[in-house]
């Protein structure tokens, strides 16, 4: 699944490396010269999946794999919670939220989750569909741990 | 080439550490399918560093790994006191913004036939070519036309030297004062509502307030999207003590709704008469601080009917009385005052503003209660508004009639957009009008002092007011500015009217256009020449928050490829012009010492900038540009430009001392930063015994000013019936041009939609996802409509947000602005909808 992700991005890549070559440079544009209006692409659906994805590291707040249409998240009542919350896990088979998110601002944990973090979409959101415009060259530390080693041995 | 080289072996180094980092890119080494854990520490062992966001104005703390000259993971800072470990959803993708596939690496400059040519193609040049055009065409319109031929435009988002540099390249180097930054777009009129009401700039208050507060009141604000670190800060707060309260007023539903005791949607213009109300309510409610108000507060008249910020010939400003002196005013009595408000009753404000009574009254009571200490919170909202220094000035009054002011939880705050417009844009005043620490052009001892420090001769910094931000896109379209520079913002896309103002400006074939970035904006598509810049952690750098906090970071990475930073940018090409060349006669005659110097020597190797000796940088980072020019200019820049508010009551700490802390917030005297300005106890500048002291003035008095609503520049009609509000979304940062090249953020959020009522989209016949034309009397835009999102408008009101470079929403956008603070209103135009 994940292999198949990289190949589809090979070819928005391809298209900015070309355009280069023209005057259309701005390639999160990519569909008309300045002064005119392409089509506007539909919009994407959510992935649904459930699927957890894997972080680029370990301090990235999980994406979430499935739609939050209509979740009501406000003074009176968090729906995420009634999956995520410490208690809830067992029958939902969700993941607990966090360990941080019940600690305060001075890292004290609280009997219950911190209202701090109780707006969960400020770091948690759902993925589209959408195909991205552009690859992004980010390297996984499991890779650059790699490299370091083989630059290692390399030396030795 | 490069520059000057100092040291080959280290720039071998460099260049091997960088193809280092092109072959993790390629990704060659392959992961193992099945690995075993690795815990050998050498290897596992991460190497953290402190910086500041690259976002907005909030200035949350992030600690930063490294590895192998690549950033591999950033958190949130636990020991940061702005975010205590928290990150928005953008702050947590942080280590992705700088890998983009598409950096640029290397300068391209618009060749047919291998000479520039302003129809030709973007081609790959050396740093020496591109220098080279870029100082052909600047001698010959300094030649031709003067300083006033020329032009810049920067950023909030410039370091704090950056800005400095290039204010001092523009204003003393180029005597030119046409530089402005994007801040114009942001903070203008926050800027006009502080220097008006307390002849200082920036918040009295501090992020302190929100632990402190009672209530709390979002003037337009959408700060669950916005400010969202801040946002945990106002929940946590309203969570934790029940008794708290959260008033959110905006012209449509929206996030911040979620947390609101008391949400109020109200017809956009109409928060001045709202404001106007809870002014009168809290005179005829006898809840004037009288004492306080007696002692501390002087009350003026402000000049009317001043017009939109259009071009002359508009009928509108034709008709304003006082389009010319926008600023007037003139003293009267609390009397005059009370009964200058009056008119603004429960009932107008209810049928103007289309809130409930009752909501109003709730929102008041909050002001005029003695034992609620009420933090009031805008952006754009206020500032983005052709009233918006009267709306800032609106939002002080009910704060001083009341003396809610200065102290813990009391606090008028206005929040910021970018990361550094208050430490660059504002404190080191990269606007056409200012100078470092408050001081302007227009005055001569200003003027004098800035020579003094920068070791100039007398005469070189011109007195002029140059052009803001809206008025140099009409400049270039009228060719009256024919070269110019932007640095480290997008503003094709992010100024108003593009079609009309912006677009034809860079195409004009009189005009040479250079657009520094780090990414192939919307802007450098628009341009001439395209620099590649260094970005965010691959340069030292230094932002200054929303609360007067002043961080650094160190360069963390090197830049790919040829790309440098705006700061290298600068330095670099002031060594293309001599003094001769750029400064008249009789200032190079009454001071010959200064001839035949380059503008190199004069600005930056003056004996101050160049003082400090690159041994005195840090060990263990890199630093492109010191290392280039041989000197630490980072710490020369900071340490002159901080003498400018050193005792005027902007003192900075030295600069070492910010790489070893979280930020401090200015003044810090005695090496103690301030948190409540102007009040005795807290701020070592008021006086012994004055209690409250509004030293901004010469009498130590803020002003509350009479100012009435007045109507939006342009309103719905029959042939254009919807209001458009533009803005942002949580996960992207203006413009996009990060953020929308992180696959995560994309996905999250693609496409710049059109946010209607159901009710209206039905009358129209379209449904979700229906594609329409956006159109006004300038220009328009196609997209898709969303009657279910985040955001919920009212009928007549539409919301487009202006991150998609595909949907260019400033093409329907108006350039009306401010009249005082020349900021543009980016949430009120008139525009119909059709479906495609």
């Amino acid at each position: 699944m994940k292999l198949l992700r990289l190949a589809v991005l090979a070819v928005p890549v391809f298209m900015a490396t070309a355009a280069v070559a023209q005057n259309q440079v701005a390639t999160l544009r990519n569909t008309a010269p300045l002064d005119q209006e392409g089509e506007a692409t539909q919009i994407p659906g959510i992935v649904n999946t459930d699927i957890r994805q894997v972080r680029n590291y370990p301090d990235q707040p999980p994406l979430i794999p499935h739609k939050t249409d209509n979740y009501q998240v406000d003074l009176n009542s968090n729906k995420c919670l009634t999956c995520h919350s410490r208690t809830a896990v067992e029958v939902s088979q969700a993941p607990m939220i966090s360990v941080t998110h019940f600690m305060n601002r001075e890292g004290q944990t609280l009997g219950a989750i911190s209202p701090r973090r109780y707006f969960c979409t400020q770091c948690h959101v759902v993925q589209t569909n959408a195909r991205p415009l552009v690859e992004n060259e980010f390297v996984d530390i499991d890779r650059v741990i790699d490299y370091v080693n083989t630059q290692q041995s390399g030396a030795d | 080439m490069t520059g000057p080289k100092t040291g080959l072996t280290r720039r071998d180094a460099i260049k091997a550490q960088a193809a280092a980092a092109a072959a993790l890119a390629a990704g060659l080494p392959i992961p193992a399918a099945a690995q075993n854990l690795v815990t050998d520490a050498n290897v596992t062992e991460l190497k953290w560093s402190k910086a500041a966001c690259r976002f907005c104005g909030t200035g949350c703390s992030i600690m930063v790994a490294t590895k192998a000259g690549r950033v591999v993971a950033t958190h949130g800072d636990t020991q940061a006191e702005v975010n205590r470990g928290l990150n928005c959803v953008k702050g947590y993708f942080l280590s992705k913004i700088m890998y983009g596939a598409d950096r640029l690496t290397t300068p391209l400059l618009r060749k047919t036939g291998g000479e520039y040519d302003k129809n030709g193609e973007f081609t790959p040049v050396s740093w020496d070519e591109a220098f080279d055009i870029m100082a052909e065409k600047w001698k010959k319109t300094l030649a031709e036309k003067g300083p006033e031929g020329i032009g810049m435009f920067g950023s909030g988002q410039w370091t704090v030297w950056e800005g400095y540099a290039a204010s001092k390249l523009m204003k003393a180097g180029f005597r030119s004062n046409n530089i402005d930054p994007n801040a114009r777009h942001c903070m203008a009129s926050a800027v006009g509502g502080f220097m008006r009401t307390f002849g200082i700039d920036e918040p009295m208050g501090c992020y302190d307030d929100f632990e402190n507060a009672d209530a709390f009141v979002l003037w337009g604000s959408n700060m669950a999207e916005m400010h969202p670190i801040l946002w945990t800060r106002i929940t946590d707060r309203r969570f934790s003590h029940p008794h708290v309260k959260v008033a959110v007023l905006s012209t449509f539903t929206h996030r911040s709704f979620d947390l609101a005791d008391i949400p109020a949607v109200f017809t956009p213009q109409t928060d001045m008469v709202i404001l106007n109300y809870i002014a009168n309510y809290i005179i005829q409610n006898d809840a004037v601080h009288k004492d306080f108000v007696g002692k501390h507060i002087n009350f003026r008249r402000g000049n009317t009917d001043i017009g939109y910020g259009l071009r002359p010939e508009h009928p509108l400003q034709q008709a304003a009385e006082n389009a010319d002196k926008a600023g007037g005013s003139e003293p009267m009595s609390f009397e005059e005052f009370a009964e200058f408000v009056s008119e603004y009753t429960l009932e107008k404000a209810e049928e103007m503003s289309g809130v409930p009574a009752e909501t109003l009254e709730k929102i008041a009571k909050l002001y005029a209660d003695p034992d609620t200490k009420v933090m009031s919170l805008w952006t754009m909202g206020a500032n983005q508004h052709t009233r918006g220094v009267w709306t800032n000035n609106l939002l002080y009054n009910i704060h001083l009639l009341t003396g809610k002011i200065s102290t813990p939880g009391n606090s008028p705050f206005s929040l910021t957009g970018q990361p550094s417009a208050c430490g660059t844009a504002r404190e080191v005043g990269t606007f056409s009008h200012r100078l470092p620490a408050d001081m302007v052009v227009k005055n001569p001892k200003h003027r004098a002092y800035a020579e003094k420090i920068w070791k100039l001769p007398e005469g070189t910094v011109p007195g002029w007011v140059g052009s803001h931000a809206v008025k140099q896109n009409r400049d270039l379209k009228d060719g009256k500015i024919n070269c110019y520079w932007v640095q480290v913002n997008n503003n094709m896309q992010a100024a108003p009217n593009m079609m009309e103002e912006g677009l034809p400006g860079y195409r004009n074939p009189d005009n040479f256009i250079v657009v520094s970035d780090a990414y192939p904006t919307v802007t450098a598509e628009a341009a001439d020449l395209i620099l590649p810049a260094a970005m965010w952690v691959e340069k030292e750098g230094a932002f200054g928050n929303a609360e007067r906090r002043t961080q650094f970071w160190y360069q963390l990475v090197n830049a790919p490829g040829d790309s440098k930073s705006d700061l290298w940018q600068l330095a670099e090409f002031s060594k293309r012009f001599t003094t001769d060349e750029v400064w008249p006669a009789e200032i190079l005659d009454a001071n010959p010492e200064y001839k035949g110097k380059t503008l190199f020597e004069v600005l930056f190797a003056n004996g101050k900038v160049d003082q400090f000796e690159l041994s005195e940088k840090a060990k263990e980072y890199g630093n492109h540009e010191s290392e280039d020019f041989g000197f630490y200019i980072q710490k020369g820049l900071f340490e002159e430009y901080a003498e400018f508010g050193r005792g005027k009551a902007h003192d900075l700490a030295p600069f070492d001392r910010y790489h070893e802390v979280r930020g401090l917030r200015w003044p810090v005297v005695d090496g103690k930063e301030t948190r409540w300005r102007f009040k005795e106890g807290s701020d070592p500048y008021v006086k012994p015994g004055s209690d409250y002291e509004f030293y901004g003035k010469p009498d130590g008095k803020a002003v509350i000013f009479a100012l009435p609503y007045e109507p939006p520049a342009e309103s719905p009609d029959a042939e254009y019936p919807m209001w458009l509000s533009t803005g942002r979304v949580l996960e992207h940062w203006h413009s996009g041009s990060m953020t929308q090249r992180v696959p995560e953020l994309y996905q999250a959020v693609p496409d710049a939609l059109c946010y209607m009522h159901p009710d209206d989209a039905k009358a129209q016949g379209f449904r979700r996802g229906t594609e329409v034309r956006i159109i006004s009397r300038r220009g328009e835009i196609r997209t898709r409509i969303e009657t279910r999102g985040r955001n919920k408008p009212p009928k007549g009101l539409v919301f487009v947000p202006w991150f998609d470079a595909r949907r260019l929403i400033n093409k329907v956008t108006l350039d009306a602005t401010d009249p005082i603070s020349k900021q543009t209103d980016f949430k009120k135009c008139a525009v119909r909808i059709e479906a495609v």
